[in-house]
This record gives structure tokens, C-alpha cells and sequence, in this order.
């Protein structure tokens, strides 16, 4: 199948790994991977925080440059749910492709929960806000984290809560969301995990800025990243 | 200035962020809000799970509240003309401020200067208790936890547990201190057990029901077709003011009208489950103005407008009037759980309070609340009528933003649009990725930023940041997917 990937500019600018390994895999499951490269921002921000006019543009965007695709693929929750449910608040008359997360293109679309990675780690998995309430994509992550040879998949406590990023959230609210992130640290730790895994970087990046801060030597990974990684590169070790 | 709406939000009260910093500090109220929120959310969950048609509940729910904001107007002059004819009298009232005039010229004519009340959140909004303090009225809570909060000379904190941020330590205190001011004093030696506090605060409030000539309510239905009126509450101390006193004045907004009494059957079943989390409440009174020789004598109904039909304009925004006040979207909300009720300022706190609020009170009041979510979605979950509080959140926050376009542009409405300049064209992202990139190295130790300017410091006060990397993904896509181009040579 042909699949269009849509990297979304945080994963674009920050996170280029997760980008590389959704390639590896849907490569390796025999798919071809295209990267448009005019594409850009779903506007989310913008949307959310206000700035809906500045978000128009952008949606635009996103319909002319994925027009025609059968299947787009975006490694995060939040972006995928922007698209698929706001894109049309911003313009009525927007009709954007297919999109869906990863773990829904797998599962749903590619039929496969075994997608042959191993990775030999304790993981413990957060599931995302906007993934879980948005998407619904329900135990989909699990299914296939249940399905990697090695790994060592731990229950994290109070997992449906959220971790407190939510965007300009963080920096308009900053006290309740140290509040909120502080639970969630709490619980990640209580784990016992060596990695925190997650499909949405953003979220990532919060829980695991606090990570880093408090010197709890627990690493964080996208899903994608995980089920990417096979034997073959034993040699990455996550740190 | 005094809008008429003003006693939704309590005067001076800060913008959430601050009001919240000082409300995180207090480590027994986040002692007190963690167990009791978790408590009823675990109880909710129980009392929802077991029935296999709760979704289709929300969705009945859900739709007949539609329906009734659709047609408020003709199911509110039919409740008018069905509570007219089993015997009471309905006032209409634009405002809080004629509500307040109404009620207390209500009291005043039976004569009497004292009023028990039944636990209102309607009254809470239009500030009735002061309003009648102001006439020489005096208005007696006896919901206990709406007592506590009275005496304690304190706002409420939780739409359906009032003195939720209050421990039993505390409560004790409230009540020695407080009780004798206004009544039966605390019996000597009160201990802080529960059992002990309750029957403090029973021979307190018989002393006031046995006096009582007058009660005020709230009401959570009122039937168009019957002209019945319904509250649910647990103690009974709600019964005891509807049925002992002469005369009972109830003070209700427009949107609690239900088209007939057989949609009650929809929200006596959604309403206990969502907000205590059991099958029934355990007192549901329900009332068809007055019987001859049984309750009060004299009964009217005061309908509340106080921003409401405003909100009804509002084709996102106007969902909000389908609450039912059950509070489940407070006790799951991660925010509200932190922060407890207070840091919104408002009577109505947590995710609807947050939408409910800047709406009855109209764009540019309570301007903090809209952005005091992370936009988790549980609220949504919760809602035994399916108000979608996030799209309302993001639908008020775009009206925020857009109130205030056109005037000097604040440094977030400036950054805003950079970044839409730059995440609308590939060239210009790439081009910023290649400065994020080489400023954030330069930042960076062993691969992590530490400190970030400007406000981003509150993001990098207590979380680290990865240093962008070399290369982005589109860099590198173009460097081995595609041939070199001039741009990647530069």
C-alpha cells in the first residue's frame, strides 16, 4: 500500500527519529512511504489556543497537499484528531483525506498487531489525552506493545490521566500543570519502567523533560520507535 | 464596572493562574481533593458501568435537552400556564438583580424575617442570601455541607459538595465557632467524628425547620406539561423545607424546564449515578404547586434569565445550558482536582463552570477560565448529557482572541502569527529548523537544554528540553530519499 506520511512540524523539527522509524516500518510490512514534502503544520496551536484565523491557512494546506492519498499516516494522536474532527470547524467546504494515527493504520487498515519488533526493555505506556478521548483508539497501542518480542510491558498507574502539557497550557497555567506533572511522574516512576513509551511526542516531551530534571534515568519512546526496532539494532540501547 | 450578571464570579477574585498558584500551595486541600474526588469517581464509574444502556441514557439525555433549548420558549410559557393552574405563581426575572427584588419582596410581604433554604445553586448566582441580608432577611442554608460553608463565612467550592476543600478537624471548629452566632450552639465537647458533627448540625437546623415560615429553593426539574417541580438531595433536610414552612418561593433558571414529567425518567436515572454515584438519591421531592391541607400554602416559582438567553444565541456555546448540575465533569476534571473550586472564582467552578461562567457573565468576563484546561476530554466522557466542554473551551477561547484583534497585539497574539508564517511554508520551516537547530547546540549540555528565555522559562523551571537535532526529518528525507538539491548544497 501507499502511504503518505505526514511528520507534523514537531516531529519534523524535534523528533526526526520517530519520523525515520515509522519509514523503517511500514517499509519493512512491505508498504511504500511517501513524504510530501510541501506539507506542514495541522494548525493545532493555533486552533486550540485561539488563533483560528492564522490556523485556516494552514488546514488549506493540509487538503491541497495530501489531496488524493488513500491512506495518511501521522505519528501523533493530538495532530491526527485535529485533522480529522477540527479541519472542517476551521472551513466547512475542507474535505481532507483519510488520516490516521499509527496504531490505527496498523490494526485498522493493515490488519497487523505483530509487526515483528523486539525490544527487550520494561515499558510502561502512557496513553495520550487526545488519543484515547478523541481518536478512541482504545487498546490498539497495547495490542501491538503486547505483541514485541522482549518486552517487558508494565500497567501504569492512573494512565488515563492526563500529564498536564495541553499546549500553551503548560505555559499559561504553569503551577497546575508542574501539579499535574508531578503525579504523573510519580506513577511513571512507581513503574519501575526503564522507558516510557507514548504515541504522541509532545506529551513525551513534557513527562520526560521532568524525567530528565529529577535525574530518574527512565528514557522515553515513541510507539513508533519501539515497534521499529528489531534485533538488527540491538546496538541502540535507550538512554 | 457592575455588570448585571456580576454575582456569577465573586468581586476581586484573581485570574485563574494566580488564584491557582496559591490554592497548590495548601497541601491539605490537595489532601482533602485527591481522596474525595477519587472516592466519587470510583462510585460513579460503579453505578454507570452496570447499566447496559448508559450510553443510550446520555444520548436520550442529550436529546431532550436539545430539544428543550430548541422550544424553551414554548415549554416555558406552557410550565407557566401548568404551574398557574395546579395553584402557584410564576415570576420572570431578566436578571439577578430582579430576582433579588422579587424574592425579597416575596419574604417581606408574608412578614417574616427569616428564610430556611434548600441548597441552590441558582440562588448562589444572583447572591440571594446577601440581597436578602441586605433587607433585614435572614436566609438559614441547611444543606450541611452549604451550612458549614455559611458559617465558615466561605464560598462554596463544589457544585454538588459545597465545603469539598474542608476536613472534618476543620469543620468541628466552624461549628463552635460559628453555630452559637446563629442559632443552637455546638453541644459541648463536639468531637470531629462524622456522627458527631452530624448530629451537631441536626439539632442545630430542627431548631430552624420547626420555626421556619417561609423556605426558598432551587429546583433540578420542572415539568411543562404537569407543572411539577423536582429536587434531589440526600439529607433530607431539603424535604423538611419543602413541605414544612407556609410559603416556598423557588428560584430556577429557564433551562431546567423539561417538556413532561416522563422525561424523568431519563434524568432521575442519569442525575444520582453521575454525581454521588448511586442508583437513587435517597430524597426526590417533587411538588405541583398547592395541595389544601398538605405543604406549604403558597408556592412560586421565580424564572431566572441572568444570562441565559444570551447563551442561547450561541450555537457551540449555548450546549452549556444542558447541564444538570451533577458534577462528575468537576470530580474527573485533573485541573479541578489540583486546584479545587475556589481558584475559578466563580459559583460555578470546574470544566462547565469554565463554560458556563464567561458565557452567563458575556465575552471579556471571566476571560481566564476558557484557557484553565488542558483539553484532556474526560469532562466530555463524564457528561451524563454529552456537553462537549472542550469544543466550547476552544470555541471561547477563539472569541477571546478574536475580542481583543484589532488593538495592540500582545506578545502571544505576535508570536502566534510568526509561527503561522513559518508552519505555513516549507522553505521558511526548514529554515527555521536549521536556527532552532544551531541555537539550541549551543544551549545545550550533554543533549539537553535547561534553561529556556522569556516565558518559556515556566515550561524549563522544571522540565528539560532536548536540543533540536542536526538534521530534521525533512532534511534528511530529502538528503536520502531524494537527489540533492541546490538549497541542501547552500
Amino acid at each position: 500500500m501507499r502511504i503518505a506520511l505526514f511528520i507534523t512540524c514537531f516531529n519534523d523539527t524535534m523528533f526526526p527519529g520517530t519520523g525515520k522509524a515509522v519509514v523503517r516500518l511500514l517499509e519493512r510490512l512491505g508498504h511504500t512511504v511517501d513524504f510530501p514534502q510541501e506539507q506542514g503544520c495541522c494548525g493545532q496551536m493555533h486552533f486550540n489556543t485561539g488563533y483560528r484565523r492564522e490556523a485556516v491557512p494552514l488546514a488549506r494546506r493540509f487538503a491541497e497537499v495530501f489531496r488524493g492519498y488513500e491512506a495518511v499516516v501521522t505519528p501523533s494522536g493530538s495532530c491526527a484528531a485535529m485533522v480529522r474532527d477540527h479541519h472542517r470547524v476551521l472551513q466547512p467546504d475542507l474535505a481532507p483525506p483519510p488520516v490516521y494515527e499509527l496504531s490505527e493504520l496498523l490494526v485498522d487498515v493493515l490488519g497487523v498487531t505483530d509487526v515483528g519488533a523486539w525490544f527487550p526493555h520494561r515499558v510502561t505506556y502512557h496513553p495520550t489525552c487526545h488519543s484515547m478521548r478523541m481518536l478512541r483508539v482504545g487498546d490498539r497501542p497495547l495490542r501491538l506493545l503486547r505483541a514485541v518480542r522482549g518486552i517487558d510491558l508494565v500497567e501504569l498507574p492512573a494512565a488515563e490521566s492526563c500529564c498536564g502539557f495541553g499546549g500553551t497550557f503548560a505555559l499559561k497555567n504553569p503551577d497546575t500543570s508542574n501539579a499535574m506533572l508531578a503525579d504523573k511522574v510519580h506513577h511513571v516512576r512507581a513503574t519501575g519502567a526503564e522507558v516510557l513509551c507514548a504515541g504522541d511526542n509532545s506529551c513525551l516531551m513534557h513527562i520526560g523533560g521532568a524525567l530528565s530534571r529529577t535525574r530518574t534515568g527512565i528514557a522515553t519512546r515513541h510507539l513508533a520507535e519501539i515497534l521499529a526496532a528489531t534485533e538488527e539494532d540491538a546496538d541502540e540501547h535507550p538512554s | 464596572m457592575n455588570t448585571p450578571h456580576d454575582s456569577v464570579v465573586w468581586l476581586g477574585a484573581p485570574a485563574f493562574p494566580e488564584a491557582a498558584r496559591s490554592a497548590l500551595a495548601d497541601t491539605r486541600l490537595r489532601k482533602n481533593l485527591r481522596k474525595a474526588t477519587g472516592t466519587i469517581r470510583e462510585k460513579r464509574l460503579a453505578a454507570t458501568g452496570e447499566l447496559d444502556d448508559w450510553e443510550e441514557l446520555r444520548a436520550a439525555g442529550a436529546a431532550v435537552k436539545r430539544r428543550t433549548l430548541r422550544h424553551l420558549d414554548r415549554y416555558l410559557e406552557q410550565l407557566e400556564e401548568s404551574v398557574a393552574r395546579a395553584g402557584g405563581t410564576v415570576h420572570w426575572a431578566a436578571d439577578a438583580a430582579e430576582a433579588n427584588r422579587i424574592v425579597t419582596e416575596l419574604v417581606t410581604a408574608t412578614g417574616e424575617r427569616e428564610v430556611v433554604k434548600v441548597k441552590s445553586m441558582a440562588t448562589q448566582e444572583i447572591g440571594l442570601n446577601e440581597a436578602l441580608a441586605a433587607a433585614g432577611i435572614s436566609a438559614y442554608e441547611t444543606d450541611l455541607a452549604e451550612l458549614i460553608v455559611q458559617l465558615a463565612g466561605d464560598h462554596p467550592s463544589h457544585i454538588l459538595v459545597p465545603a469539598i476543600h474542608r476536613g472534618r478537624a476543620e469543620i468541628r471548629e466552624i461549628f463552635r465557632r460559628g453555630m452559637g452566632d446563629r442559632g443552637r450552639p455546638a453541644p459541648d465537647g463536639l468531637s470531629d467524628e462524622p456522627a458527631a458533627l452530624a448530629e451537631a448540625a441536626r439539632l442545630h437546623l430542627r431548631d430552624k425547620f420547626l420555626r421556619a415560615k417561609v423556605a426558598v429553593s432551587g429546583a433540578n426539574f420542572a415539568c411543562a406539561d404537569t407543572g411539577t417541580i423536582g429536587v434531589v438531595e440526600s439529607e433530607g433536610n431539603g424535604r423538611m423545607c419543602l413541605t414544612l414552612p407556609d410559603t416556598l418561593i423557588t428560584v430556577m433558571g429557564i433551562e431546567k424546564v423539561l417538556p413532561s414529567f416522563a422525561d424523568l425518567e431519563v434524568f432521575l436515572q442519569l442525575l444520582p449515578r453521575s454525581s454521588t454515584g448511586e442508583r437513587m438519591n435517597p430524597y426526590t421531592s417533587m411538588w405541583t404547586g398547592t395541595v389544601a391541607g398538605d405543604g406549604p400554602r403558597a408556592f412560586h416559582l421565580v424564572l431566572l434569565d441572568n444570562g441565559r438567553t444570551a447563551t442561547l444565541r450561541d450555537p457551540v456555546g449555548r450546549q452549556a445550558l444542558a447541564c444538570i448540575r451533577c458534577s462528575a465533569c468537576l470530580n474527573v476534571c485533573p485541573v479541578y482536582e489540583r486546584t479545587g473550586g475556589h481558584a475559578y472564582g466563580s459559583v460555578y467552578p470546574g470544566p462547565i463552570g469554565a463554560v458556563l461562567t464567561p458565557q452567563l457573565m458575556g465575552v471579556g468576563q471571566a476571560s481566564s477560565l476558557p484557557f484553565a484546561s488542558t483539553l484532556c476530554g474526560a469532562c466530555y466522557d463524564a457528561c451524563p448529557v454529552k456537553i462537549d466542554i472542550p469544543e466550547v473551551l476552544v470555541h471561547l477561547r477563539a472569541a477571546e482572541v478574536d475580542a481583543k484583534r484589532g488593538g495592540v497585539p500582545t506578545p502571544e497574539a505576535l508570536a502566534m502569527k510568526a509561527a503561522a508564517g513559518v508552519l505555513g511554508s516549507p522553505r521558511r520551516l526548514a529554515a527555521a529548523q536549521r536556527a532552532a537547530a544551531a541555537t539550541g547546540r549551543l544551549s545545550a549540555r550533554r543533549g539537553s537544554i535547561r534553561r529556556l528565555p522569556g516565558p518559556l522559562s515556566r515550561w524549563s523551571d522544571t522540565r528539560d528540553t532536548p536540543a533540536p537535532p542536526r538534521e530534521s526529518f525533512r532534511a534528511w528525507w530529502r538528503r536520502t530519499r531524494t537527489g540533492p538539491t541546490a538549497e541542501d548544497e547552500r
